[in-house]
């Protein structure tokens, strides 16, 4: 068996999502590949070789694959697909853009976010907003896979895997990069902090969620959000959590002014310790705290943070 | 210029599943069903082109038993002009739903095809990367706007980081985030009338497509039950919890 596992990096360095994946990779088998395709992207490659139990590390170092562009992505992969099991990615926005095009290339399924590695060929994922686990067996003979992040350990950074160049360079000149609106931040990420509070509707306004940034500094805490504070445009949409925003599972997750809707819990439930912040006694969110206050949350959050 | 939308007939957004006692799947018996939240977006979007003028024609495509003529009389109340629908009785996977989509495509020749991110039943988020990767065309997904201009259209997608902009060269696959659009409601007379739309049943033979199995379905199991922990009668209560009990701050 030898996997291929497709690295998300800033061309500067791989993120935590690749050191996940290659946890995941591992369970599967040893005979782990490291793709790194960018441009100017040599100091990411040399990051990857460093990730323990990674034997090789491929590096595409071409202008086209600058910003990931899934068709060029695809193109390339498809190319190194050969010899392969299995083909690994994150299931970040990224890792789902590229890999389905990779799978249907092959003439193969995907198995979309997987949680558990039960062999080289069975595998745990959830369905139904995380109301289900369903259990699969791959029937391909390469196995096209996203990981959820959140499911495996990052792998450590203790390994000196060989770097090789990959000369293929593959344009499919269907779409161009034209800009990004990248939210900066100096808090810890979303989907790999310790600590995430977020906030929903009941915040009112995006103005508010300053109470939440100033518990997040006292905490070193990522602020993530429900998708009703995104779409009434309180904050923007990469700190939507949920079945079809970003899955976390931190330490500790404090959930303010949000009802706790299936769609929100499938992004937060595997938290360790939940805590929630809400003034109607009701809320769903409440069943599934640990710690729950019932109480008004511009009381609450101030007095919070003051006693940090 | 035609635009394709695609449905699919999921369990409504609103209700939580429960897992057959037997572990083989769900209970999906007397759930009640509804259009995918995410194709209601791309239904939303396929008819605003049109109403804009962008599109002359919207055609929406469902794959699934019959039941699913259901959704497709609700995108064609909504404002799409014809339906194709067909027809299987098994639930297919993604790549054999692209494949499906692919032969429509080819005989439709659309300028846009518009497809829900992901179906809120398998959450798997494949069938328009897939199909676009059959067809060749470009590839834009999860879009908050699409913007169509002559032979390019230009596509902001909702990404980890934030917003990214692309150029597609046209024609294009999308597929719909949350922000694309809010979808609206089809009005009674509309319903009546879409009663009268032309639907049209086609079978996965007629198509020329063979339906392949890439995964077997091994068990279906519930996932692992939180319980409500305790309230707490104030903060000062919450964080010295946190801090000597959870441990956690
Ligand atoms: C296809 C689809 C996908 C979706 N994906 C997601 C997703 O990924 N993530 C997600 O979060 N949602 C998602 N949703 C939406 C989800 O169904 C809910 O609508 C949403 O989570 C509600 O957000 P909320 O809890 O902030 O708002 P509400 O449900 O309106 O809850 C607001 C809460 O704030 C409380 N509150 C108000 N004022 C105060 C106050 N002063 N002090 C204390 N408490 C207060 C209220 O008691 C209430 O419980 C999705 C829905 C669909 C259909």
């Amino acid at each position: 068996m030898s996997i291929l596992v497709i690295a998300e990096h800033d061309n500067d360095s791989v993120k935590n999502s690749t050191l996940n994946t290659v946890t995941a990779a591992l369970a599967i088998a040893d005979d782990v590949t490291v793709l790194v395709a960018g441009s100017n992207c040599q100091s990411a490659a040399q990051s990857a070789a460093k990730i323990t139990g990674v034997s090789k590390v491929l590096v595409a170092d071409n202008p086209v694959y600058a910003n990931q562009l899934a068709e060029n992505m695809r193109a390339l992969i498809v190319e190194l697909a050969a010899g392969k099991t299995h083909l690994l990615a994150p299931a970040t926005t990224s890792g789902k853009n590229i890999m389905p095009g990779v799978a249907a290339l092959l003439d193969v399924g995907q198995i979309s976010e997987i949680i558990k590695v039960e062999s080289a060929d069975v595998f745990e994922r959830p369905v139904y907003a995380g109301n289900a686990v369903a259990k699969v067996q791959s029937l391909d003979a390469i196995k096209v896979i996203t990981v959820r992040t959140t499911a495996f350990e990052e792998a450590g950074e203790t390994g000196r895997a060989s770097i090789e160049e990959v000369s293929a360079v593959c344009d499919e000149a269907k779409s161009k990069f034209i800009g990004e609106e990248v939210a900066v931040s100096e808090r810890p990420e979303l989907t790999s902090a310790k600590i995430v509070i977020s906030g929903g509707r009941g915040m009112g306004n995006g103005e508010n969620f300053g109470l939440l940034e100033a518990v997040a500094d006292k905490l070193g805490a990522a602020v993530g959000a429900s998708r009703a504070a995104v779409d009434a445009g309180f904050v923007s949409n990469d700190m939507q959590v949920g079945q079809t925003g970003k899955i976390v599972a931190p330490d500790l997750y404090i959930a303010v002014g949000i009802s706790g809707a299936i769609q929100h819990l499938a992004g937060m439930k595997d938290s360790k310790v939940i805590v929630a912040i809400n003034k109607d006694e009701e809320a769903p969110i409440f069943s599934i705290a640990d710690y729950g206050l019932v109480a008004d949350l511009f009381e609450a959050v101030p007095e919070l943070e003051a006693s940090l | 210029m035609k635009v394709i939308v695609t449905v699919k007939r999921v369990i409504d957004y609103n209700v939580k599943v429960r897992v057959k006692a037997d572990g083989s799947d769900v209970d999906l018996n007397n759930v009640k069903m509804a259009m995918n939240p995410f194709c209601e977006i791309a239904v939303e979007e396929a008819i605003r082109l049109k109403e804009s003028g962008t599109a002359t024609e919207v055609i929406a495509v469902s794959v699934g038993p019959k039941a699913c003529q259901e959704q497709l009389r609700t995108a064609l109340a909504l404002g799409a002009d014809r339906a194709i629908h067909i027809e299987t009785e098994e639930q297919l996977e993604s790549l054999n739903v692209a494949k499906l989509l692919a032969k429509v495509i080819e005989q439709e020749q659309p300028g846009v095809v518009i497809l829900g991110k992901q179906a809120i039943d398998t959450d798997n988020n494949q069938t328009g990367q897939m199909l676009s990767a059959l067809t060749g065309m470009a590839q834009g997904t999860f879009a908050s706007k699409i913007d169509i201009q002559g032979d390019k259209a230009i596509v902001i997608r909702e990404v980890d980081g934030g917003l990214q902009t692309v150029e597609l060269a046209m024609p294009i696959i999308a597929t719909t985030d949350l922000r694309l659009n809010e979808p609206r409601y089809a009005s009674l007379p509309n319903i009546m009338k879409a009663k009268r739309k032309p639907l049209e049943v086609k079978t996965a033979e007629e198509l020329g497509v063979t339906i392949k199995a890439h995964t077997k379905l091994l068990c279906v199991g519930a996932p692992a039950e939180r319980k409500a922990g305790i309230k707490v009668a104030d903060v000062a209560e919450l964080v010295d919890k946190l801090k000597n009990e959870a441990k956690v701050i």
